[in-house]
């Protein structure tokens, strides 16, 4: 009984917290790793530098902030 | 059952508006705003936005959307709902909804709080759902992109220039307000200038010590910025250290200027992302704190139901309550510039259509809600400390002496004591003329905060709260300055193509100069009006956001016209009818009015006959030709964009026209069922 609690409580925990990741775009270069592999089976993916690099200018590039 | 709860919500709501707007006493609890508010937004997200979903626009979980069916990794990626709600608002809530409420607070607590919660539910998240709807059915189009392919390209033209003047204005606007907030202020400058390194910082560790840890390196950078908030106070205790951040407020907006040259020609990553990414931690922060500090103490509001200002006479701006509440808070009921977001970016993470009542409809009811917050913040301070701090000396007299004098003799007593000691408190030396609105937002942040979280702590929560606004004000800066340059690039590439390349040099180092030359224009003409800017500048901004808006809700009209929904185009024909009377009202009145402090050209005039009548010393008559100058052109300006809207309205009459009588119009732009169901 216990111990189904305490799994519950770690899930909400472990999704509340994904869902924090994915709010601050923390999770971005694993996101894009995976569509990456799926997408694009073989070919050389970018590391996390040169992705962050090209994610910001690719943001910034448009109307991205509102009055 | 359900039907009893519903009504007994708008019973309560009635209740509370009812109570605010009879009430007449000293004093009113702030609670009275929150229920109105709560029932009014539950009605109108429960009741009238799941109407729009099924009914008028008809939204269609079965169809995918251009996110799934796209889905390249980059832009059109689906996403689970909160977070897109999150960016979205993230997006969407800058300073403007706090500032738009403080300075309206001028007609007293009431016109502005009904129009925040009328005009939102009714008008501003209506278009928000509208446009975001309408672009994801059209694979994430911009609002100017959904202009020329549905009624042509006069509306796609309008919008374009709309934004590019809109941007302008905004920016300037926001810089003004900065400059006011850091005017002698030796710890609000030292803070705000330490906010650039921590930024650097923040990007240079995001981009070489740890790639992409974005939360890792916001923790660091807010942990740094409360420590600048700190240090703030130790350089202005410090006898020499306090004089190099002791500026005016012409030198300061040179600074303002230059910085926004070096932001926007600097690379993304180094200033400007690193920047958002500590504003927006900032930002959800601040406004989750402020909601829990109010619920939690429940301020009395000292502010009047409505004040005498209400006849055009206010000292923050001139003008009457219609229609000029309506133009000075555009953020929080409706704002255009929303339907550019609403446009871009978030249409591509949608993941299911179902998902647009939520992120359209509810994050623009957030951002009202944050109006709110703000009219709270501004209204339960003295009215007469809130009138001292936000009435520029050119009202009410260069004097602390004279200043009380006037604003005590409007029936809102304060003293030079009083301010005193409330500077004191602050830690600041006057907290007299500091126009703007961020000040007195700050003072009442300040006032709320100490006394929910320490009431020692006074200077420190004025600082932060001064902090927190500039440092978002300063994203929005760059941030629009970049746009613009990327705007200017793309027109002047049809002059010559090569300045369409947006990463040569040339090319990039000449349109950002155009850009800040055109908003380090406003900011610096608005620094020197003994008026001060912000009477100004702030109704430009409004008309200019209002029309934007307007733009937008007649391109949404148009289509659902075209769509064969012309009984339910009131929905956004409504409100457009609505921003249209009130920018064509407001426009009117800044041009002919005799009022020197409403007409622009009443007060060119006014400068120029006492520029004639040879009382000026020489420095004073260069700059009164510099008034002139402005005020004119500040005319030309408001006239050209009035008829820019009209001629938008126009086109889209012209359209609807032409589906009435069975005429051929352009074909909708909107993806196709088969391909969107097609897949799965």
């Amino acid at each position: 009984m216990s111990d189904a609690m305490n799994t519950r409580a770690n899930d909400a925990v472990r999704s509340a917290w994904k869902l924090f990741r994915a709010l601050t775009t923390d999770d971005a270069y694993e996101n894009y790793l995976a569509h990456h592999r799926a997408a694009h089976p073989g070919m050389p993916a970018l590391d996390r530098r040169a992705f962050f690099v090209r994610e910001q200018s690719r943001k910034w590039s448009g109307i991205t902030r509102c009055c | 059952m359900k039907k009893l709860l519903w009504i007994a919500i708008a019973l309560v709501g009635a209740f509370a508006i009812g109570g605010l707007a009879l009430h007449r006493g000293e004093s009113i609890n702030a609670m009275w705003i929150l229920v109105a508010a709560a029932c009014v937004y539950a009605i109108g997200y429960r009741l009238y936005s799941a109407w729009l979903a099924a009914t008028v626009l008809t939204l269609d979980d079965k169809r995918i959307t251009p996110a799934i069916r796209i889905n390249d990794g980059r832009d059109f990626v689906p996403t689970n709902r909160w977070v897109v709600f999150g960016h979205h608002f993230a997006a969407i809530a800058g300073p403007g909804p706090l500032i738009g409420p403080t300075l309206a607070a001028q007609f007293g607590y009431l016109p502005g709080t009904l129009w925040i919660l009328i005009g939102a539910v009714l008008g501003g998240c209506v278009q928000d759902m509208t446009v975001l709807f309408l672009s994801t059915r059209r694979n994430g189009r911009s609002l100017g992109q959904m202009a020329r392919d549905e009624l042509g390209p006069v509306g796609g033209y309008a919008a374009m220039l709309g934004t590019l003047v809109i941007m302008v204005i905004l920016i300037a606007v926001l810089g003004l307000v900065v400059v006011n907030a850091m005017r002698h202020s030796p710890w609000g400058t030292s803070t705000v200038f330490a906010t650039i390194p921590i930024a650097v910082l923040v990007g240079l560790y995001m981009r070489n010590i740890r790639p992409g840890r974005v939360l890792e390196a916001s923790i660091i950078g807010v942990a740094l910025l409360l420590l600048a908030v700190g240090g703030g106070g130790w350089v202005d205790g410090h006898p020499v250290v306090r004089e190099w951040f002791n500026l005016d407020a012409v030198t300061l907006s040179w600074f303002v200027i230059g910085y926004g040259f070096i932001a926007a020609v600097l690379p993304v990553w180094l200033l400007l992302a690193p920047r958002d990414y500590l504003s927006t931690f900032l930002k959800l922060g601040t406004v989750i704190l402020l909601a829990i500090a109010v619920v939690v103490l429940r301020p009395e509001i000292r502010m009047p139901a409505m004040t005498q200002f209400i006849d055009g006479s206010g000292p923050i701006f001139g003008g009457a309550l219609f229609p000029f509440v309506f133009i000075t808070i555009a953020c929080g009921a409706i704002s255009g510039f929303h339907a550019l977001v609403s446009s871009g970016t978030t249409p591509k993470l949608i993941g299911n259509e179902r998902d647009i009542r939520l992120i359209g409809y509810g994050s623009m009811m957030l951002e009202s809600g944050v109006a709110i917050m703000a009219m709270i913040a501004a209204t339960l301070l003295e009215p007469g400390v809130f009138f001292a701090i936000n009435s520029s000396p050119g009202v009410v007299g260069t004097t602390a002496e004279a200043a009380v004098a006037t604003i005590s003799g409007w029936g809102f007593p304060v003293t030079v004591e009083q301010m005193q000691l409330l500077a004191t408190q602050m830690g600041e030396s006057t907290l007299f003329a500091r126009t703007g609105g961020a000040p007195s937002l700050a003072v009442g942040m300040a006032s709320i905060f100490s006394s929910a979280f320490g009431q020692h702590m006074m200077a420190l929560w004025y600082h932060f709260a001064i902090m927190f606004e500039a440092v978002f004000i300063l994203t929005t800066l760059d941030a629009g300055t970049r746009v613009g340059r990327f705007m200017l690039q793309d027109a002047l590439s049809h002059i010559w193509p090569k300045m369409g390349q947006t990463s040569w040099y040339p090319s990039v180092l000449m349109s950002s100069a155009l850009i800040v030359a055109g908003w380090g224009y406003f900011l610096y003409i608005g620094v020197i009006d003994p008026n001060g800017g912000i009477n100004i500048l702030w109704p430009l901004f409004g008309i200019s956001n209002q029309l934007l808006a307007g733009i937008a809700l007649c391109i949404c009209t148009g289509i659902l016209v075209k769509q064969g929904k012309i009984r339910y185009a009131w929905v956004t024909g409504l409100p457009l009818a609505w921003l249209t009377v009130v920018t064509t009202v407001a426009t009117w009145q800044k041009v002919v009015s005799d009022d020197v402090r409403i007409g622009f050209l009443a007060a060119a005039n006014d400068i120029a006959d006492k520029v004639a009548a040879g009382t000026m010393s020489e420095a004073q008559v260069a700059v009164a030709k510099q008034l002139i100058f402005n005020q004119r052109l500040d005319a030309v300006l408001v006239i050209l964009l009035t008829l820019i809207l009209w001629i938008v309205i126009a086109d889209t009459a012209r359209v609807c026209w032409r589906v009435v009588r069975g005429l051929p119009v352009l074909p909708s732009s909107e993806t196709p069922a088969q391909v969107a169901m097609a897949q799965t």
